[in-house]
């Protein structure tokens, strides 16, 4: 077998401006993760029924169907209902439901492990519920949780790979072009491996970085 | 006639009457009737279980009471919301384990209620929590955590905490227990000059030094019930019920 990556470098600005799509999903959908997940978390800490009811319900059907179903339904199946979305706006929104989903469930995690005693002092301050959970609570649970949110998130960018499926701009579309045109699969893909591979790296080390600046506060 | 303000001022601070709670099936408070004046201090001391932080802890409706009637400053606590930050507004807390806010620094910890409840702009805030950090003599670590401070610097910096809302009453929930013994002098000091100043003051505590120093009132609790109250003279001098002097015994053996 003879290896011929002039494939790939022939086509290094699509391969690039694909990683860009792809990093672009998921940051997106990160940010929608995190928005839902503290939404979310907030809540069902509001102990009200029929919103808690739809909060758990959300988690759970998202939880235990497959992302590429979800994706599918809300490209395929919402247009039925009058909502035609883009492919990019249907990438992003279908990873920051999936993402919050699991992003509910971490945070909730974090939120419980914050000892009673926070709550009391902010409630023995005056302040009401809401207020002790937004200032005195969340930036410690997320603090406590921070590395099993940022494996969610590194799984999330990985699966914008998923989003081909429904044509979105992303580095495996671009990939898979290549692939139809060249007929060279192991050039490839071996090459959108270490794509990916340095995305998600350089994801890993801009959470972290962001972990390091947000929550500079010293512990016991 | 008497004027509003004598009227005012004969107004208890906190009164309990036949106060009753529950944890499921366990009585925890039993027909606790109590009533604190205006700058009176109070310790309550009893072993542990005996319900004296639950008793302090309904004060400020951080408990749900189960029967009775509970005032304070005028308030009557009946589990509406309002009644409930009109009292938390005026009847700071401390507590055993400090609860400073550890991504917050202290005078961040200080500035944070008097903003959102007191609706101060950040200035007076920030004014009002360096005169009461100065007052419990830890101005100089304004700046710092909460993680970098010894524990007694830290229940400082919770009293100042609480006075930053200018409370009208304090309660202390064995403030020193959880500190190194060379810190809880500290602590103590800070509490005497606060009483002093004529604060009201509710300390669930076993510090028998500081309950004869300013203490009005000493009230013994056991299984849920005050057993025996006195001024602290009578109270160590003679205790009257068989349980008080077992206790009393226990607690100042070693001193």
């Amino acid at each position: 077998m003879t290896l011929d990556f002039s494939v790939v470098t022939d086509a290094w600005q699509s391969l690039a401006f694909g990683a860009l799509g792809t990093l672009f999903l998921a940051i997106a959908g990160m940010s929608i993760a995190t928005v839902i997940g503290v939404l979310g978390v907030a809540i069902l800490r509001a102990q009200m029924r029929v919103p808690s009811f739809l909060v758990t319900a959300f988690v759970e059907v998202i939880r235990n169907t497959p992302f590429l179903v979800q994706i599918y339904f809300i490209f395929f199946a919402l247009p039925l209902a009058g909502v035609r979305l883009n492919p990019t706006i249907t990438a992003i929104l279908a990873l920051g439901l999936n993402g919050g989903a699991y992003a509910i469930e971490i945070i909730r995690g974090g939120v419980e492990s914050i000892p009673t005693g926070q709550t009391e002092a902010g409630l023995a301050l005056g302040l009401h519920k809401h207020e002790v959970f937004r200032f005195i609570v969340l930036k410690p649970a997320i603090r406590a949780i921070y590395p099993s949110l940022s494996s969610q998130f590194i799984l999330l960018t990985l699966t914008t790979s998923i989003c081909t499926s429904i044509s979105a701009y992303e580095l495996t579309s671009v990939g898979q072009r290549i692939e139809a045109e060249t007929f060279r699969s192991f050039e490839t893909y071996f090459t959108l491996t270490g794509i990916y591979l340095v995305i998600s790296l350089a994801t890993m080390w801009l959470l972290a970085e962001i972990g390091r600046r947000a929550f500079n506060y010293p512990q016991r | 006639m008497t004027h509003p303000n004598e009227t005012k001022t004969a107004q208890p601070m906190v009164m309990m009457r036949d106060v009753e709670k529950y944890y499921g099936t366990f009585h925890a408070l039993k027909n606790i009737n109590l009533t604190v004046a205006k700058g009176e201090k109070i310790v309550l001391c009893g072993p542990s279980g005996s319900g004296k932080s639950t008793l302090i802890r309904c004060i400020n409706a951080l408990e749900v009471s189960h029967g009775g009637e509970i005032v304070v400053a005028g308030h009557s606590l009946h589990n509406d919301q309002k009644a409930i930050d009109a009292v938390r507004r005026v009847v700071g807390m401390v507590f055993q384990q400090f609860n400073l806010f550890p991504h917050k620094t202290v005078l961040e910890n200080c500035i944070l209620a008097p903003m959102r409840v007191r609706k101060l702009s950040r200035a007076e805030a920030e004014a009002t929590a360096r005169k009461y950090l100065e007052r419990v003599r830890i101005g100089d670590q304004a700046d710092k955590y909460p993680a970098q401070l010894s524990g007694g610097q830290q229940q400082r910096v919770a009293i100042a905490r609480a006075l930053c809302m200018e409370p009208k009453a304090m309660l202390f929930d064995e403030p020193t227990s959880a500190l190194d013994p060379e810190m809880v002098k500290e602590v103590l000091d800070t509490m005497v000059s606060l009483a002093r100043d004529g604060m009201t003051m509710i300390c669930v505590t076993h510090e028998m030094g500081f309950a004869r120093q300013v203490a009005d009132r000493v009230i013994f609790m056991a299984d849920g019930e005050i057993v025996e109250e006195n001024d602290p003279e009578n109270f160590f001098r003679a205790p009257k019920h068989q349980r008080t002097r077992a206790f009393l015994g226990e607690i100042l053996a070693h001193h």
